[in-house]
């Protein structure tokens, strides 16, 4: 990609033949759809540096579209959702193959993100849960739908349903990543201004800031250089001071353990972080990370003191793996709990 | 000869809906499906989760309305902790609703569905979007429209964090208060938002409502579906988005039922196809008959035209006028036909800022009494009005406050059966003999489209089309034609 000038938006004096996008959505829920369109009016600059050549939410296209095109005939491919059904690996492979980058986009392409807890569970626990024991499901039959089906009048069809929720980048090699749930408006203006630059960091790289959203909060002022705290509350049962560092009201916030960049928009609602960014630089495995913050500044590490009691501590985080890995489950070194089967 | 016409996709992408029409042996319409190919078992992996987690987990389930997932999951939360929010947190918890519907309505009407209606639906589906809105309504309107939906979401991010996933709703109140300057910034917006929503209806009566030809296909046998109706109305049974009984008439426009949360089992029931992924929900004491309309059988509707139809009116004085207003030019309550969704919609609009407006002038908005503590973790049920239709959250918690059991029923799945029944007749209308009209891909999208269906919620976005597909085959699965948009 040529380099040029940049103007004030970054993008609007762009080379003659402009650069050819896509978008595409999987298992995913609509979000990160809205936060490009919360980019507002400046829409009309990404579409005057860029021809969107594929983008289902907002374009006519086809598969057949796409699967006629030459391989490497899309510049960069936005892809938000994991991936859940043969029809998303499918279409991932097919957009792989046509894209020279493909930008793994929100937590769920990511990381698997919230519909990654799935993974706690195998695909005929969820059908369970979901078409024969729900109390408002009426179903003495136990009618469950089918990837096949004859009816009265012919045959209909469904795309199979896997046990696993995927990273994208555990289906298709991946460039880049740009984690959030959904990424800001800010970042994803950050991330194309970069593309139409031409001056995308090395491959394998997260778009994001070299920082945790410690370093974004305003609240980390108030965090004392040694943290240890006697008590582990639930947001619902502590006071939630609104300048006050979480951890320090011993309300777990994993804004240590996650990249920054986001502005901490949730402390700034008067919650504590939950991950959505994923791991910090360097780190791998976000809940294994956010796991051994903890443990020193619950002082497990430290000998036991009179009256002081880590073990009851610990017993107190409850729901480790919903905690520390709410949006990273698939990509972690967990994964996912056991087959049975 | 049988033949089956598949419409695929029928949404902004292949594989989150299709429509397969099947024809009987003189060429007509015997049945028609439309299938929802996703699941993604929220019910199943919310088990184990922390209680106050829920918010922020089920708002996941819809990006386009995670303001809805987020309070309704609050609510239900409230109730099995058996805590009663102060009410300077409940008039924060509406604010910042308010602020999701004036972003949400405003979405579906100028971007998503109203297109079809404001640019018509005879003209060519590549005018059909938001472009052609501006065209049609002038540039000024087109600016009015994005800092409009701007102020919704920038309300709710001022209550919630963030506006797409927020995150201050705990059980027993809100985790942020407001400022005065906030207060001031909110009802600035506010007030903007009631002349908006002004101008929104008076395009739609110079667009629409002068309009004969567009007067006669609101009321025409194709648009028309007699159902039940569900929606919130408060203590005078006027209509809430918010809080009080969830309230369900009959095709009569006679109360059917009145009922708290609590008690959604006793009326709601959901039936499971294998041909698709989404369940149909239905009244239990009316029974599920299949996909059909009328008193017998036990499907009803939700959304803007199912809770103007649930109401005995507006809480606010313009909404009111206006109200009276559809009622009068179509021929009082209830109103049956499915393209006025898009009307009661606006409706809506301008009842959600007149609210928000009083919301925000209230004394007690920016009291820093709005959380209570919580009692006992047990059982709860929340009741919402999503933009889309009536919302239900039933959590059961174990004695450590975690999720026990989840139960969720999702607006749009009350209208599923609905819009089935929907594209079908409108697939009736328009093909007869073996001869599949042209216009079928029109008619069959507004059919759908005028329930903004979250399935396909963001089809018609910015600058979009729905891409459109339909194939005929023969008996033996021979491709005879392909149609496909312009």
């Amino acid at each position: 990609m040529p380099k040029r000038k940049a103007k004030k938006t970054g993008m609007k004096a762009v080379k003659k033949e402009k650069l050819k996008f896509a978008f595409y959505w999987a298992a995913s829920c609509g979000g990160c759809e809205i936060a490009v369109l919360d980019i507002d009016e400046k829409i009309l600059d990404v579409v005057e540096a860029a021809d969107i050549l594929f983008w289902p939410v907002a374009l006519d296209f086809k598969y057949k579209d796409v699967e006629a095109m030459p391989d490497g005939h899309i510049d960069v491919c936005f892809f938000n959702g994991a991936i859940r059904t043969e029809e998303q690996e499918h279409i991932a492979k097919l957009l792989r193959k046509k894209s020279k980058v493909m930008v793994a986009f929100g937590s769920c392409a990511c990381m698997g993100g919230i519909p990654g807890l799935a993974n706690l569970a195998d695909r005929e626990e969820v059908f369970q849960r979901a078409y024969l024991e729900s109390p408002s499901t009426e179903n003495p039959s136990g009618v469950v739908p089918k990837t096949y089906v004859k009816v009265r009048e012919g045959e209909l069809r469904l795309p199979e349903f896997y046990d696993t929720v995927k990273t994208l980048a555990q289906t298709v090699d991946v460039d880049y990543y740009l984690p959030g749930c959904p990424p800001t408006p800010e970042l994803i203006l950050q991330a194309v201004e970069a593309i139409v630059k031409g001056e995308l960091p090395p491959k394998g790289s997260i778009l994001l800031p070299q920082r945790s959203v410690c370093d974004d909060c305003p609240r980390n002022e108030t965090k004392p250089e040694k943290l240890s705290i006697s008590e582990v509350k639930r947001p619902y049962e502590a006071d939630l001071d609104p300048e006050k560092c979480f951890l320090v009201q011993g309300v777990i916030c994993l804004g240590p353990a996650t990249r920054g960049g986001c502005g901490a928009r949730c402390p700034s609602g008067n919650m504590p972080c939950t991950g959505c960014q994923g791991p910090c630089p360097n780190e791998i495995d976000q809940g294994a990370a956010m796991i051994s913050a903890l443990s020193s500044i619950l002082g497990v590490e430290q000998e036991k003191e009179e009256g002081y009691d880590p073990e009851r501590l610990v017993s107190q985080v409850v729901d480790p793996v919903g905690t520390f890995y709410m949006y990273s489950l698939p990509a972690s070194i967990l994964r996912r709990s056991v087959m049975r089967k | 000869m049988s033949k089956v016409v598949t419409i695929d996709p029928i949404t902004r992408l292949e594989g989150h809906g299709k429509i397969s029409i099947f024809l009987d042996e003189k060429g007509n319409v015997e049945n028609a499906y439309l299938q929802i190919p996703e699941l993604r078992g929220f019910e199943r992996f919310c088990e184990g989760r922390r209680a106050e987690l829920m918010p922020q987990i089920t708002s996941r389930i819809c990006g386009v309305c995670p303001v809805a997932h987020h309070m309704c999951s609050t609510k239900a939360l409230d109730a099995a902790f058996g805590v009663d929010p102060p009410s300077a947190a409940k008039k924060l918890r509406e604010l910042m609703y308010c602020g999701y519907m004036i972003y949400d309505h405003t979405l579906h009407f100028f971007y998503l569905g109203g297109p079809d209606f404001v640019v018509g639906p005879e003209a060519p589906p590549g005018e059909r979007n938001i472009l052609g809105v501006i065209k049609k309504a002038g540039l000024e309107v087109a600016k009015e429209v994005i800092k409009h939906r701007a102020y919704g979401q920038k309300i709710t991010a001022m209550l919630g964090g963030k506006a797409t996933h927020p995150v201050s709703g705990l059980p027993g109140g809100i985790a942020k208060s407001l400022s005065e300057d906030e207060r001031k910034e909110i009802e600035k917006m506010a007030k903007s938002s009631v002349e908006f929503s002004k101008l929104a209806l008076k395009l739609f009566d110079d667009i629409v409502l002068k309009n004969e030809k567009y007067v006669e296909l609101i009321k025409s046998d194709a648009y028309t579906l007699k159902t039940y109706y569900m929606g919130l109305v408060d203590e005078n049974n006027k209509l809430n988005f918010y809080d009080g009984k969830v309230r369900v008439v009959g095709p009569d426009g006679k109360e059917f039922v009145k009922f708290h949360a609590s008690q959604y089992l006793d009326v709601i029931g959901e039936h499971v196809e294998e041909w698709t992924y989404v369940k149909f929900t239905y009244l239990k004491k009316v029974g599920w008959k299949g996909l059909v309309g009328g008193p017998d059988s036990g499907i009803y509707r939700v959304g803007p035209l199912g809770r103007l139809n649930a109401a005995d009116g507006m809480a606010t004085p313009l909404a009111q006028q206006e109200y009276e207003k559809m009622y009068e030019m179509l021929g009082g309550r209830p109103v049956h036909s499915t393209l006025a969704f898009h009307w009661a919609r606006l409706i809506e609009l301008l009842y959600a800022s007149e609210r928000a407006v009083e919301l925000v002038q209230d004394d007690e908005i920016t009291s820093k009494d709005i959380r209570n503590p919580v009692g006992a973790p047990g059982e709860g049920v929340g009741v919402i009005e999503a933009a889309r239709g009536t919302l239900y959250h039933h959590y059961k918690l174990t004695e450590d406050g975690m999720i026990k059991k989840a139960n969720l029923i999702v607006a749009t799945t009350n209208n599923a059966a609905s819009i089935c029944i929907s594209v079908r007749e409108a697939a009736k209308a328009l093909i007869s003999g073996g001869r599949v009209s042209d216009g079928l891909l029109n008619m069959v999208e507004m059919a759908f489209r005028a329930y903004d269906p979250c399935y396909a919620c963001a089809t018609h976005f910015a600058i979009g089309k729905m891409p459109l597909e339909v194939k005929i085959y023969d008996h033996e699965k021979n491709l005879l034609k392909t149609i496909t948009r312009p």
